[in-house]
């Protein structure tokens, strides 16, 4: 068993975002408070506008929020961004065209100084961790979207940050691709004990991925319900079929339409 | 499959490349058809042209002509209103190959170029066309990487740069080389900065494009490694912006020539592509502003194709080009 009793990874509290926007202000984050331990897999679950991605920004120091605290390794977000201490993938793989998928992953490495030899030590790891290895020399377009995906995945993890906060990584990927990538996720996530903030708008997905699924409900953008997925942590594909499995998906869309209720 | 997958995958910062643009022979036989028929159109209207003058002087003769004999003088008048596209090339040959190799005061006999061929001549209005566009370029990139990251810059400089080009250049060339050559600067410079003038333009105006095509995504990620602002330019934005640096480097390649042509007009300079177009008109001598203009066109044709070849060169060794 893990070690749960230390302080938490990440710590919200009483967290709130508004934007001023043209139409007036946006209430995105109502009151957010969200503990994530170390070694979690935590998915957010809700429909557009519930402020799922928006929270995963706030960790990372992409967006202020406008009062409650927050840290990251007990250290502001700010710091903990400086201090390199998570990797993020976006919806898009946003490889640059011009460089190889070796020359993608190198980029963070590049600029946070890292030795040549290193760099090119670290980059055979985590193209072996997503089973990309024989394609380190290939250009982005050469690669199907599942493989850019992982692509990018590889240059989230090259630098080792003990985060890894991902915003619906699969969304623009078939149902098929995105099995394969769940079932690759959760065995990278096993093998490398990152602490994992998983945005999402698929139940399964959620369900067969997280040890905390957040639901989420929009306008304001608030936590309805927290579940803590009693699943065991090797999850093969067919743990979908169980009774259990089944019964938090049930518990997951019964949050998500409270969450609507008001609407 | 793989072209489904560039079409719905994600789209790197400026988007995915197109392939560099190659005629393939296929496309060949539609480009000779266009020309030949231009040619065809020209010849058309060299004989109404020139006719008047033909029949003139066979009216003075008290000579009656033929049609053909009509047709084959208006072809080969000395001083034609419209020269035949013959003719243009054979002044073309003439002033540049014969007047070198057997002119008396050609690179044969001399060991320099002789002032009266066209080599000569686009040399001089060469050189300033290459000095301006070196500058321009320069001017231009700089302008641009201070409008993208200076607030203030973005704000002031980019009006004048438009402002800038509301003015007819064949207003203000005189005044630039009128001010320089009352302070004692000729010759190579004050047509260079006219060029200058013309092509540091298309340069601000497509990197500016260039170095914010990064969408919001790109600098968050770059964010995300706290990269500083020098490394999201070196490795973000300078790459994304190569694409527009070539296309605005071809346009400001022809705006630098044009420059330097209309820099030679005003003070009757006596040597370069403009001051032949200048001494032709004044002397009535078409085939030479023809075959002036032709060497022009030719000229700019050159520069643009060769810049098209580094840019080919340059975006297949980053991989955007398949």
């Amino acid at each position: 068993m893990r070690d749960t009793t230390t302080a938490p990874v990440i710590s919200a509290q009483g967290l709130n975002l508004i934007f001023q926007t043209n139409d007036g202000p946006v209430h995105a984050l109502k009151d957010v408070t969200l503990d994530i331990a170390k070694g979690e897999f935590v998915s957010f679950i809700g429909p557009s506008g519930c402020g799922k991605t928006t929270f995963l920004r706030v960790i990372a120091d992409l967006e202020q929020p406008t009062s409650g605290t927050i840290t990251v390794n007990d250290m502001s977000p700010e710091a903990a961004r400086k201090a390199r201490a998570y990797g993020y993938v976006f919806q898009a793989a946003g490889l640059y065209p011009w460089r190889t998928i070796a020359g993608n992953i190198k980029l963070p490495l590049e600029i946070m100084g890292y030795p040549r030899a290193e760099q090119e030590a670290r980059v055979a790891k985590v193209l072996d961790l997503v089973e990309l290895s024989g394609f380190a020399r290939k250009f982005p377009w050469q690669l199907s979207g599942g493989m850019q995906q992982r692509a990018s995945i590889a240059r989230a993890l090259s630098f080792d940050a003990d985060i890894l906060l991902m915003d619906e990584p699969f969304g623009a990927l078939d149902e098929i691709v995105r099995d394969r990538l769940n079932e690759q996720l959760l065995d990278l996530w096993a093998r490398t004990e990152k602490t994992i903030g998983f945005v999402t708008h698929s139940i399964p997905e959620a369900v067969y991925l997280s040890t905390k699924i957040v639901v989420m409900s929009p306008r304001p953008g608030r936590i309805t319900d927290v579940i803590d997925s009693p699943l065991p942590r090797i999850r093969p594909l067919e743990i979908r079929d169980s009774p259990e499995f089944i019964e938090i998906a049930h518990r997951v869309r019964e949050g998500l339409r409270a969450g609507h209720l008001d609407d | 499959m793989l072209q489904i997958l560039r079409g719905e995958g994600p789209q790197g910062p400026g988007g995915s490349a197109p392939p560099a643009s190659v005629i393939p022979m296929r496309n060949i036989f539609p480009v000779l058809a266009v020309t030949a028929f231009l040619i065809a159109l020209w010849y058309a209207a060299v004989i109404p042209m020139n006719a008047q003058w033909t029949q003139d002087q066979a009216r003075r003769a008290g000579q009656d002509l033929s049609f053909a004999e009509l047709v084959t003088d208006t072809m080969s008048q000395a001083r034609p209103r419209l020269p035949a596209p013959h003719q243009v090339a054979q002044e073309l040959w003439n002033s540049t190959v014969v007047e070198e190799m057997t002119g008396r005061r050609g690179f044969m006999n001399t060991g320099s170029l002789s002032n009266r061929s066209l080599i000569y001549h686009g040399w001089v209005t060469l050189s300033a066309t290459l000095l301006g566009f070196a500058i321009g370029s320069a001017l231009g990139i700089t302008l641009a990487i201070g409008i993208v990251h200076n607030r203030a810059m973005d704000a002031s400089v980019m009006p004048w740069a438009i402002a800038s080009q509301t003015i007819p250049i064949l207003a203000i060339a005189p005044m630039i080389i009128v001010v320089l050559n009352a302070i004692g600067i000729t010759g190579l410079i004050p047509k260079a900065i006219i060029s200058t003038y013309l092509s540091f333009f298309p340069v601000v105006v497509g990197m500016v494009k260039g170095l914010r095509a990064p969408d919001q995504m790109q600098l968050d990620l770059m964010k995300t490694y706290s990269a500083s602002g020098g490394q999201v330019f070196a490795k973000l934005r300078w790459p994304s912006a190569m694409p527009y640096l070539f296309a605005s480097l071809k346009v400001a390649i022809a705006a630098a020539l044009v420059g330097a042509i209309v820099a030679e007009l005003p003070t009757g300079a006596s040597a370069g592509l403009g001051a032949r177009l200048l001494s032709g008109s004044y002397f009535g001598q078409t085939l030479q502003i023809w075959s002036a203009l032709f060497a022009a066109a030719i000229l700019a044709a050159s520069m643009v194709a060769l810049i098209g070849l580094v840019q080919r060169i340059a975006l297949k060794r980053m991989g955007m080009a398949a």
